[in-house]
């Protein structure tokens, strides 16, 4: 087991950083979240050219055949700086459903377009935000040899801007995976409105939507690793958002002054911090682990990944909860970053499931 | 844990090869002095066959080896309850502070018999007035014609009971600010004005001790490090002494660990209870999230990137753990925690447990001194004002009494 970065991967972390910083700094957040699409499209151009976006996909689709801990570590990057991109949705959920699959056709078609950034996916699976193995009340039909879907998805990431859409369904035969063109006519995409304004969430509901269905000899067992690898990218942007939000506090703290001292120097302060530090450093040791167990030993993966979420989520969020607390009434403003990231931070604390159902599952797998 | 090289799995075969054939059976029903004879026996083992100071530099007396072998060690050996204790002072912190900084001739008479076991050490820093602010100790060390003369209390101090030696921190001169007069010397525990007390904590056991020195005799050349730079020699101690506590595991008879809280709830037969199911998941959670760390930690140290001042998160990392252990085996044991039947080792454990945990808190810097090591040294946080930082320390008041009583 790997836990440290190799040079290359801190390469990396340098090269997204640096196209963060300069393209995408706090006014370009501020920008993206407020603009239509809810993201910079021209930057996630960029991210594509970088190669980013197709990190785990193998070079035979376009992709730079690394993975997981190599993902975490953009991931990182982009819960630092709180990016508005549909990274989460296209560049793991979706890519990682179409690597899931045995249907070499649907990867190769689409895995290049994903990798590259011309091509928006995202997968619709939960219901309600309940992730059901069975493909919860929206049905897949077959007549006259097409697949047509019905019912609604919900919350799905990215899925008011998703050009592809892969949709978890309950057939007569068990789940299915189906493909849906985000704009095709029997779709009807609601954008919500969110906790976190840096990140789009919508509803999706099918109305004899026809779609078409993806090989896959096992859904279910591909919807677990998927969501499983998810955890895993979802805590690595929760880590990096841990560790900005640190930082932003500390720096806070050695600048400001009250009582004639900075009030980094009182312990009630300085205490704080160092709590804050400490989380980060055991998150970053359990997202390491999570991303090389994601990477090398799949069958682990469902463990760590119910550890990743059971820990990080929300460590992040008391995190967060102590930024905004030390910076004080500065804090509490909507100029301030501090409640971007105390959003972000209980919004995705949530996102796959509340805390109680992370630590349920671990205890599954812990065999309590 | 997956992905060792060749050569430590050759090696973790010959260690666990090793305990087979060599750990002894607990040692906890023995008495005492039984006890401390066969730990001594065990160290000697361990010793002679290549696994005391793994991976301390052979011209030190160990093997040379790096933290990957010493890992596979503590390891192998959390399969045991090895009786190694009364050597943690030896290990843990003289032992590695004489390596850095003892004189050859130093390390030459003390080493071989302190990895051994021959010989016990204690660590004399401590005293009613110095706690948290150790560096305002009062203990007085004054020059004579050939040596040295000691008078002071000191207090905490573990394994004094069997000690053969001490690392002693005293005062060397009062006229100088607190930091810059103390020096660290090594004394001999049966010498003459030696008086040790033991000192029960409350959990009812006696592992430390109070240490009276009356005009105790050192010779000049047992200065370890450089007269008056004792400070220094201190944070080298304590250094060692955080390394060798966060990255300690749970003993394996410790009732808090999370596998005993786990056993406690199947004994009461309530793991499909919701609340407790999500309550040691909970609890697994941040005991394998501080145990990736110090794994994290050893990979840092082994690419060459020390740990610096990071043993501070692993030690408040574990301290706080045990509070969550305790709150978790509490709603598990409800009316089994605070009443049981003379001599049920479940309940003698978990109250055990409960009762000592408070020393992880405290013994080698409390809560509140990590946090403010990893505000100041890793975030770089300001300092509190420091009053006495320049003020000669014979000015100064210390602990609860004025120096000048002591003086």
């Amino acid at each position: 087991m790997r836990l440290v970065l190799d040079p290359e991967q801190e390469e990396l972390r340098a090269t997204v950083r640096k196209v963060l910083a300069d393209r995408a700094p706090g006014a370009a957040v501020r920008d993206a979240m407020d603009s239509a699409d809810g993201f910079d499209r021209a930057l996630w151009r960029t991210l594509g050219d970088l190669g980013v976006l197709g990190l785990v996909v193998p070079e035979a689709f376009g992709g730079a055949g690394a993975g997981n801990v190599e993902r975490a570590v953009v991931l990182e990057e982009l819960g630092a700086a709180l990016t508005p991109s549909p990274f989460l949705a296209s560049a793991v959920l979706a890519t990682d459903v179409l690597l899931a699959l045995d249907d070499v056709g649907a990867g190769g078609d689409r895995l290049p377009r994903l990798a590259a950034g011309d091509l928006i996916g995202t997968v619709a699976a939960a219901e309600d935000g309940i992730w059901d193995l069975a493909g919860g009340a929206t049905t897949a039909a077959e007549r006259d040899g097409r697949w047509e879907l019905t019912g609604t998805k919900g919350p799905v990431l990215a899925g008011d801007s998703a050009d592809l859409v892969l949709v978890y369904a309950r057939t007569s035969g068990g789940p299915g995976w189906f493909a849906v063109e985000g704009g095709a006519s029997g779709v009807t995409r609601t954008t919500l409105t969110g906790l976190d304004p840096t990140r789009r969430l919508a509803r999706i509901t099918f109305a004899g939507t026809s779609a078409h269905r993806l090989v896959c000899a096992d859904p279910g067992a591909a919807l677990e690793t998927v969501t499983g690898r998810a955890a895993v990218a979802l805590a690595a942007e929760q880590v990096g958002g841990m560790r900005r939000a640190m930082e932003l506090t500390v720096d806070y703290a050695k600048a400001r002054v009250q009582f004639g001292r900075p009030i980094g120097s009182y312990q009630a302060v300085k205490h704080g911090c160092a709590d804050m530090y400490s989380a980060w450093e055991l998150a970053q040791s359990v997202l390491r682990y999570a991303a090389w167990t994601a990477d090398h030993d799949v069958a682990e993966l469902p463990t760590a990944a119910a550890l990743a979420q059971t820990y990080i989520g929300p460590a992040y969020f008391r995190t967060a909860t102590d930024m905004v607390q030390f910076h004080g009434g500065v804090g509490y403003t909507w100029e301030h970053d501090a409640h971007l990231y105390y959003k972000r931070a209980k919004s995705s604390e949530l996102l796959f499931g509340p805390p109680s159902a992370h630590r349920a599952r671990l205890a599954d797998q812990l065999q309590i | 844990m997956s992905g060792g090289s060749e050569m430590t799995e050759d090696y973790r075969a010959r260690v666990r090869a090793w305990l087979a054939g060599n750990a002894p059976g607990p040692v906890a029903g023995l008495p005492p002095a039984e006890q401390l004879s066969e730990a001594k026996r065990f160290q000697a083992a361990l010793y002679a066959a290549g696994f005391a100071g793994i991976a301390w530099p052979e011209e030190a007396g160990g093997q040379g080896l790096g933290t990957a072998e010493q890992q596979v060690f503590a390891e192998e050996a959390a399969a045991y309850e090895l009786p190694t204790y009364p050597f943690i002072v030896n290990m843990g912190m003289c032992g590695p502070t004489l390596v850095d900084l003892g004189t050859p001739e130093q390390k030459r008479r003390h080493l071989p018999k302190l990895l051994s076991g021959e010989e016990i050490w204690c660590q004399l820093f401590s005293e009613p007035g110095a706690g948290s602010d150790v560096a305002s100790l009062q203990a007085r060390a004054v020059r004579d014609e050939d040596g040295w003369v000691v008078n002071g209390q000191k207090v905490w101090t573990t394994n004094a009971q069997w000690a053969d030696f001490g690392a002693l921190l005293a005062r060397t001169d009062p006229d100088v600010p607190k930091h810059a007069g103390l020096t660290m010397f090594i004394v001999d525990m049966h010498a003459p004005g030696v008086t040790v007390r033991p000192l029960k904590d409350m959990s009812g056991k006696a592992p430390f001790n109070e240490v009276y020195l009356d005009d105790v005799r050192i010779p000049a050349d047992a200065v370890i490090g450089e007269v008056g730079r004792g400070w220094q020699a201190a944070i080298t101690m304590l250094g060692h002494e955080r390394v060798s506590i966060g990255s300690a595991r749970p003993s394996r008879g410790s009732a808090l660990g999370f596998e005993a809280v786990l056993g406690l709830a199947r004994r009461q037969g309530v793991t499909d209870v919701p609340a407790h199911r999500e309550r040691l998941a909970g609890l697994y959670a941040h005991e394998r999230a501080l145990e990736l760390f110090n794994a994290r930690m050893r990979q840092e140290i082994q690419a060459g990137h020390p740990p610096g001042a990071r043993g501070s998160v692993a030690k408040l990392a574990g301290a706080l753990q045990l509070r969550r252990a305790i709150e978790a085996a509490g709603e598990l044991a409800g009316a089994g925690a605070i009443a049981w039947e003379p001599g049920d080792r479940h309940g003698d454990d978990l109250a055990l447990g409960i009762n000592s945990a408070p020393a992880s808190s405290i013994a080698g810097g409390t809560n509140e001194v990590q946090r403010s090591i990893i505000g100041e040294r890793i975030l770089g946080l300001p300092k509190e004002p420091q009053v006495d930082r320049d003020v000669p320390f014979r000015e100064l008041k210390v602990g609860t009494q004025r120096t000048e009583d002591a003086r």
